[in-house]
């Protein structure tokens, strides 16, 4: 019946152009209808400027008490490293009574206490200043016992410094800082890399899940699938736009790291660019999957905002340390392909183009995404039943 | 004569409903669509109307039987049969973020329609359907009408070997529908395109060249419309109603009678279908006069045939519907007045100095074209919405100031199905009734009241959301009036309603009227002017004409149209108001 059959070529041509329209119309959509452009466009730039400005996980100013039981310029030298440094503000009190008031009455998160015999044992290379904080925030506690740490080992080195005549201080123990790898300890540092992982599985993921969910529910679907246009079409023109504009996200936040954070980043841009790809090509084929088989707006977005969003914020490792979690929470995050974005990502700003860690953990992003994609190919069938 | 573009044998289609049953969407239909003109599905809801359609389209899985659509098994090759078929579903497909132009170009990019056709045949389609001066408005921003012509349009972009329409005449007013079908014939005589459509207007399939009347999944009968409505033949009458009385009292009478199988208001007189019976007690002492058959007499005897033949369950629901408390108030009382009502949005005058008055017991219809301003005055006299100026009092109350107490004087069926889907018939009856204020016996005997008079207890159980049409709208009219009200409002109830449910619907409203309850409608359907005591035709936010229907349907008269129906009537009236220009001003 159909008039001589087309050549391969003119089939191909045909196909391109059909795709080539579906990919203009969903631009056109992302554009003018207000709910998308809010998710795609008004939101990245929110989170970023969230993220970037108001969110920060720094412990700075930290106000302390710091008590010398007997004067000497020892203890000076510690309190004087409280007093320069940006991490604390300190108050210096010559009893211990008087720290406790203010701890207990919350004025201090802290207590340093240079005991009498700071001056004789430090001479002896064995001093001991006590340090105690305030817990009722444990991680901040345990940020503040590191600074302060760190702050009295700074004193012992500049101690060391100034008498580097008297070769004998060899024994002092000097405190290394142990936050390798972050070593300003910036939380925007580790803050961007997370909003990468957000913004992407926010346009990739949640947008994408509505457009199609909402051509099931407006019955433009209906119309469409009765045209000469393929499933695989339909789906590309689906994935392009959105993958688009996911990239669009990945590139306003790498500018943002760089000219409004000075996040310093250590790979190479090409391997983000290409392990950002992958992630996104996984979020982009879970909205797909999701709307293809709920085809309801609603329903689509609020599966789509537990089974992606969430995860990708709390199981990815990138507010919560997943070594520091229950067994059982860690087992979960290994299905969560956010984790291993944010792993890949981590390492690329922190660290550099450090292949033992980014070629596995993208063969599992690439495996995802050809596992999911294929199941979506599945579950989109140009049929209502 | 060619092939037939469809032959179906056998087809059959189950789905679910709720959790265990299934229903017969399609048990064993056959068919065949011809080549030549335009062939109408016609049949009440659930008929397996939609689903025919959309099996034809490959759109659903053809799980019993034979399909082939222009040659090809659509079981095999659905792809093969869409590139080659033009379809339009109920709901039009367009994007309505996109402007006219680019969903015209989206669909002819998507048929591989070449440039050089473009220029043919957009300036074509432009001219059929009026859309030439929009072609940058939204889709979104068009009327009813003017969506549907989009929708055909893009249908047709390029010249299908089949057109497939599924109901595109439901929710779109006379005019629109008059140039649609003109369109349709445009197409039939200059492009020799086949078209298969699905209605529930029985005077569009009559016009048609074949008709497939189809019923719960079945075929009644096919063929031309002529051959169809013969069935009826030497059964059709009409009778005069008594001195005084009006047409639809003596309908109502006659409705239930069983020497008659169908009786409706037309031209200030009833038009009845004999039954097989003989002339009984109801029918003694009036003249009936012979007339020709209609397509819809044999309709509806076929229809009842076959529920007849079916399960009882669904036989005869409201034989006299009965109000626990009839209204004995005085009948030339005014109960709803308006005067110099005007609402604008904006820059915009949505209703603009209307006047009209309801009487206590009537039934006041309110017909207009799409945008006409109907549903705005609904809006207003429920309180819904506030007037920009005028009065309006509803059962003594002046509902600029004491909206509460007039509303709960009135009862209110929204155009779409505005009850809980989630909850059941019980639920929903039961939360109503609540909000109403109802509690304790009271509530109960209400709730019972109104599973009785709207036989809804079979279906007590079911989700509101899944029950058939005709039942949702039973159970909206049934919401209410749980608190008694003496005002009733519809606005386009019947929508989208089949011949029978309609039959049903104006018994129920005729009883109520009867009874003394207040009654406004709006509704689509011409014909159902007829049940009013008195109409309002309005347009752009106007009063145009208002009177008893004989009276309107006086406006369309002419010399070569002596006897015009109430349709022909209101185009005449909107006609004659509008200017000569299009209908809707280009952004």
């Amino acid at each position: 019946m159909t008039p001589a059959a087309p050549s391969r070529r003119t089939r191909l041509a045909a196909k391109a152009w059909r795709v080539w329209a579906l990919i203009r119309k969903e631009s056109r959509q992302v554009f003018r209808d207000p709910s998308s452009f809010a998710i795609g466009v008004v939101l990245p730039l929110m989170l970023i400027l969230l993220f970037g400005y108001a969110m920060s996980l720094d412990v700075k100013h930290v106000p302390v008490a710091v008590v010398i039981d007997e004067p000497s310029s020892e203890a000076s030298e510690i309190a004087a490293s409280f007093q320069l440094s940006p991490y604390f503000e300190a108050h210096l009190t010559s009893s211990m009574a008087a720290a406790q008031a203010l701890m207990v009455s919350e004025k201090v998160d802290g207590i340093v206490r240079v005991p009498a015999d700071f001056a004789r044992r430090a001479a002896q290379g064995d001093a001991s200043v006590q340090i105690l904080v305030h817990g009722v925030d444990g991680n901040r506690a345990r940020i503040i016992e590191v600074y302060a740490e760190a702050a009295v080992a700074q004193a012992g080195a500049r101690r060391a410094a100034e008498g580097a005549g008297d070769a004998a201080t060899g024994g002092q123990a000097v405190v290394e800082n142990q936050l390798w790898f972050n070593s300003a300890n910036d939380s925007r540092y580790f803050l961007v890399p997370g909003l990468i992982v957000l913004i992407i599985t926010l346009i990739g993921a949640f947008m994408t899940s509505m457009v199609v969910a909402r051509e099931w529910e407006r019955g433009t679907f209906e119309a469409l699938f009765v045209t000469p246009v393929r499933t695989d079409e339909i789906l590309i023109g689906k994935i392009v736009p959105y993958f688009v504009l996911g990239m669009g996200g990945l590139v306003l936040c790498m500018l943002s790291a760089k000219f409004l954070f000075d996040v310093p980043f250590q790979g190479s841009i090409l391997t983000l660019t290409g392990v950002s790809m992958l992630y996104l090509l996984v979020s982009v084929a879970t909205g797909l999957l999701i709307s293809s088989s709920l085809k309801s707006q609603f329903l689509a977005s609020q599966v789509t905002l537990v089974a992606t969003f969430m995860p990708a914020l709390m199981l990815s490792g990138f507010i919560y340390n997943l070594r520091s979690v229950p067994l059982v929470v860690r087992l979960i995050s290994y299905v969560v392909p956010a984790r291993y974005y944010v792993s890949l990502l981590q390492t690329l700003f922190l660290a550099g183009d450090v292949w033992s860690v980014i070629l596995p953990n993208a063969a599992i992003l690439a495996a995802v995404a050809v596992l999911l994609l294929a199941l979506t190919r599945r579950a989109t069938r140009k049929s209502l039943g | 004569m060619n092939a037939p573009v469809v032959v179906g044998r056998g087809l059959r289609k189950r789905f679910k409903q709720g959790k265990s049953d299934t229903i017969d969407a399609l048990a064993g239909v056959s068919l065949e669509v011809a080549a030549e003109g335009v062939s109408a599905l016609v049949g009440p809801d659930g008929a397996g109307k939609t689903t025919l359609i959309r099996m034809i389209a490959g759109l659903m899985t053809v799980e019993g039987g034979e399909l082939t659509v222009l040659g090809v098994d659509v079981a095999k090759d659905p792809q093969g049969v869409q590139d080659r078929i033009g379809y339009m579903p109920q709901r039009f497909g367009l994007y309505e973020d996109l402007t006219v132009q680019e969903n015209l170009d989206l669909y002819a990019d998507l048929h591989g329609v070449s440039a050089a056709d473009r220029r043919k045949k957009y300036p074509r389609l432009m001219e059929m359907t009026a859309l030439g001066p929009f072609t940058r408005r939204l889709a979104g921003r068009l009327s009813g009408g003017m969506k549907q012509k989009l929708g055909l349009a893009c249908a047709l972009v390029r010249s299908p070997g089949l057109l497939l329409l599924d109901e595109p005449t439901v929710g779109v007013d006379p005019l629109s529908r008059r140039e649609l079908w003109e369109i349709i014939g445009a197409l039939v005589s200059d492009e020799g395109v086949p078209v298969l459509i699905s209605t529930s207007y029985l005077d569009e399939a009559e016009r048609c060249a074949h008709v497939v009347v189809m019923h719960k999944g079945a075929v009644l009968a096919q063929g031309p419309p002529d051959d169809v409505a013969a069935r009826a033949a030497g059964r059709t009458f009409t009778i005069a109603p008594p001195d005084g009385e009006a047409p639809r009292k003596l309908q109502a009478r006659l409705l239930g009678d069983p020497a008659v199988t169908d009786a409706s208001p037309d031209s200030g007189r009833v038009r009845i279908v004999r039954s097989a019976e003989p002339a009984d007690a109801a029918l003694a002492g009036l003249v009936l006069e012979a007339v020709p058959v209609r397509f819809e007499d044999a309709f509806m005897i076929l229809q009842q045939a076959a529920d007849a033949e079916g399960s009882k369950a669904q036989a005869e629901p409201a034989a006299a519907m009965k109000l626990e408390r009839p209204i004995d108030r005085a009948r030339d009382e005014v109960v709803v007045e308006v005067k110099g009502l005007v609402k604008r949005f904006g820059a915009f005058t949505a209703v603009d100095q209307i006047d009209f008055e309801v009487r206590r017991g009537e039934i006041f219809g309110l017909l207009g074209p799409n945008g006409a301003g109907k549903t705005t005055t609904f809006r207003m006299l429920c309180g819904l919405l506030t007037a920009t100026s005028g009065t309006l009092e509803v059962a003594g109350a002046d509902l600029r100031r004491s909206r509460a107490q007039a509303r709960r004087r009135l009862g209110y069926v929204a155009q779409k199905f505005s009850l809980y889907g989630q909850l059941t018939v019980a639920e929903n009856l039961d939360f109503f009734a609540a909000a109403y204020g109802l509690a304790g016996a009271a509530r109960r005997s209400r709730i019972d009241w109104a599973m009785d008079e709207f036989a809804l207890r079979p279906m007590a159980g079911v989700l509101g959301g899944q029950l058939p049409g005709g039942f949702k709208q039973r159970l909206a009219m049934a919401a209410a009036l749980l608190h008694e009200p003496d005002i009733l409002f519809l606005d386009e109830a019947t929508s989208g309603a089949d011949p029978v449910a309609r039959r049903e619907f104006w018994r129920r409203i005729t009883a109520l009227a009867d009874q003394g309850v207040t009654v406004i409608v709006t509704t689509h359907f011409m014909a159902e002017a007829e049940y009013c005591d008195r109409i309002a035709i309005l347009d752009s936010g106007r009063v145009l004409a208002q009177g008893p229907p004989a009276e309107i349907r006086a406006h369309g008269v002419t010399k070569t149209n002596p006897e015009p129906t109430m349709d022909d009537a209101f185009i005449a009236v909107i006609e004659q108001a509008r200017p000569a220009a299009p209908r809707e001003k280009a952004a």
